[in-house]
């Protein structure tokens, strides 16, 4: 129940079941169409889809998938790691240190990934640095995400309760058992559920590659589609690929929504005020 | 270093030039149906809600890029015939980014004191009334940063087109290496183009940030 209505009377009753009768025919009419334009295309002529029923092309998929995943799982490690030592850095009391990571992270965060992977393929034929299309995907991803990853990081440290590092340091420890010892421990939990849809983020850019011959899962889909033989079954194949992808990510999603839970229902616990920096930082990040 | 800039003139406005319209189309339509989801999400009607949190579940767990490749090379399967790739990028762009400003709304729409609406209501306020005259215009100051973000977001996204066939900023390097042009400073002129139009979004968003933070 929502504070935006009331508990609707009888006439309110009346117009919210009409709405929502209609709201429905409308969308059953829609899907309709949708499957009446299919089927008028030939979408559903089982020519178009016997393709997928060929182990060899079900091989064909599961190595772009597999490609899609390489990419994505050593993107995510180095971003990851990438991200930690720039936050670091920007959190850094020298001044030589924090502004060339400031430089470095607002630079990756404002020229498009695209352009990025574009910069490791290009570069790497002109320079002859035999950089692979994985390579361009995978570093360019890292450049991005963790540059991103680095901000939230940095945002989650910030967002813990000024008190606890004024006591610490009243305590007397150094900065860097500030940081590790006390800081982190809460900015993590805090911090996972935006880590969580940053990686979601990672894996669904991993498309990109298709745009630099990364032979990842959409760019097999692309080769499946062309195939005249099957009548060119752009439609089956992307209706494939794309109930794997959604699948993927929603997964990811669902575990990112449950760490969510877990550190709300935890701050209740504790009491510990909400991390809204961190919050933010969920919310108001990128999506590519 | 220069004369690739100077000498394509041409490529690089363009290239630009189609980029900026491409944002500015998508950026409005965007910003219209998203608004329109994020209030669907909140309504008293169980279906419209139905609609809004399967459109945007489905369309944030799709790769940009897939959403291309089914406009560009599917949708002409299915026999709809998009003007132009250009229109294609258009209408790809906004359906992907409806769905971010979708949330953006709701979670502001979420952040006005239930004070605010339990007035609202017991003047005799409608639940159209309610939203749009005092929900919205306060979730909007709120939304404005995470909105820029998205906006920004949108602006790079839109070198994606440049894989379907459209000639926009992400499309220069391709027309350049046909002129026989150095790709990497090719590459570096349009990343500072990108950093040119977008820096100055950031520091508004940074700006619109700390003023939020103040009210």
């Amino acid at each position: 129940m929502s504070a935006l209505y009331d508990v609707p009377g009888p006439r309110a009753k009346i117009r919210n079941r009409t709405l929502n009768v209609v709201v429905l025919l409308l969308v059953a009419g829609a899907v309709a169409w949708v499957i009446y334009r299919l089927n008028a295309t030939g979408q559903f002529e089982s020519r178009r889809w016997v393709q997928f029923q060929y182990t060899a092309i079900q091989n064909q998929l599961l190595d772009g998938l597999l490609a899609t995943l390489k990419a994505a799982g050593l993107a995510a490690v180095l971003a990851l790691v990438f991200g930690s030592v720039f936050a670091a850095a920007r959190i850094s009391d020298h001044k030589w240190v924090r502004t060339p990571a400031t430089f470095v992270v607002e630079l990756f965060r404002a020229v498009p990934l695209l352009i990025l992977m574009f910069f490791f393929y290009y570069g790497s034929l002109q320079f002859q640095l035999g950089l692979t299309p994985f390579w361009a995907v995978v570093l360019g991803l890292t450049l991005y995400n963790g540059s991103v990853l680095a901000e939230i990081f940095r945002a989650g440290i910030a967002a813990v309760p000024k008190g606890q590092r004024e006591a610490s340091y009243a305590l007397g420890l150094r900065k860097n058992q500030v940081v590790r010892l006390v800081l982190l421990p809460q900015a993590i939990s805090a911090m996972l559920p935006a880590i969580v849809s940053q990686l979601v983020v990672l894996l669904k850019d991993t498309a990109l590659g298709f745009i630099i011959t990364y032979p990842e899962l959409l760019y097999v889909g692309k080769q499946m589609g062309g195939r005249l033989n099957y009548g060119f079954p752009y439609i089956p194949t992307y209706i494939v690929i794309a109930i794997i992808y959604i699948g993927l990510c929603s997964l990811l999603s669902v575990l990112a929504r449950y760490l969510e839970g877990r550190s709300r229902r935890r701050r209740k616990v504790t009491g510990a005020p909400p991390t809204s920096a961190a919050e933010s930082a969920t919310s108001a990040e990128a999506p590519l | 270093m220069f004369s690739v800039l100077t000498d394509n003139w041409d490529l690089f406005g363009q290239g630009f030039w189609t980029t900026i319209k491409l944002f500015l189309i998508s950026g409005v339509l965007s910003l219209v149906i998203g608004t329109l989801l994020g209030t669907f999400r909140v309504s008293p009607v169980p279906a419209l809600r139905g609609v809004g949190t399967g459109y945007v579940n489905v369309l944030r767990n799709t790769p940009l890029t897939l959403v291309f490749a089914f406009l560009v090379f599917g949708a002409p399967k299915m026999s709809i015939e998009l003007p132009s790739f250009f229109w294609s990028a258009v209408v790809a762009l906004t359906i992907y980014t409806s769905a971010f400003i979708c949330e953006v709304v709701r979670s502001g729409i979420n952040t006005v004191p239930p004070g605010q609406t339990e007035a609202g209501r017991a003047v005799g306020m409608s639940f159209v009334q309610v939203l749009t005259v005092i929900v919205l215009p306060q979730a909007f100051r709120v939304v404005v940063p995470p909105l820029m973000s998205v906006l920004i977001a949108l602006l790079k996204n839109t070198t994606i087109a440049a894989g379907f066939s459209v000639a926009e900023a992400g499309a220069i390097p391709a027309a350049m290496s046909e002129r026989g042009e150095n790709q990497l400073l090719t590459l570096t002129w349009i990343a500072i183009g990108f950093l040119i139009l977008i820096v100055p979004l950031m520091f508004l968003q940074r700006w619109a940030e700390r003023r939020t933070a103040v009210a």
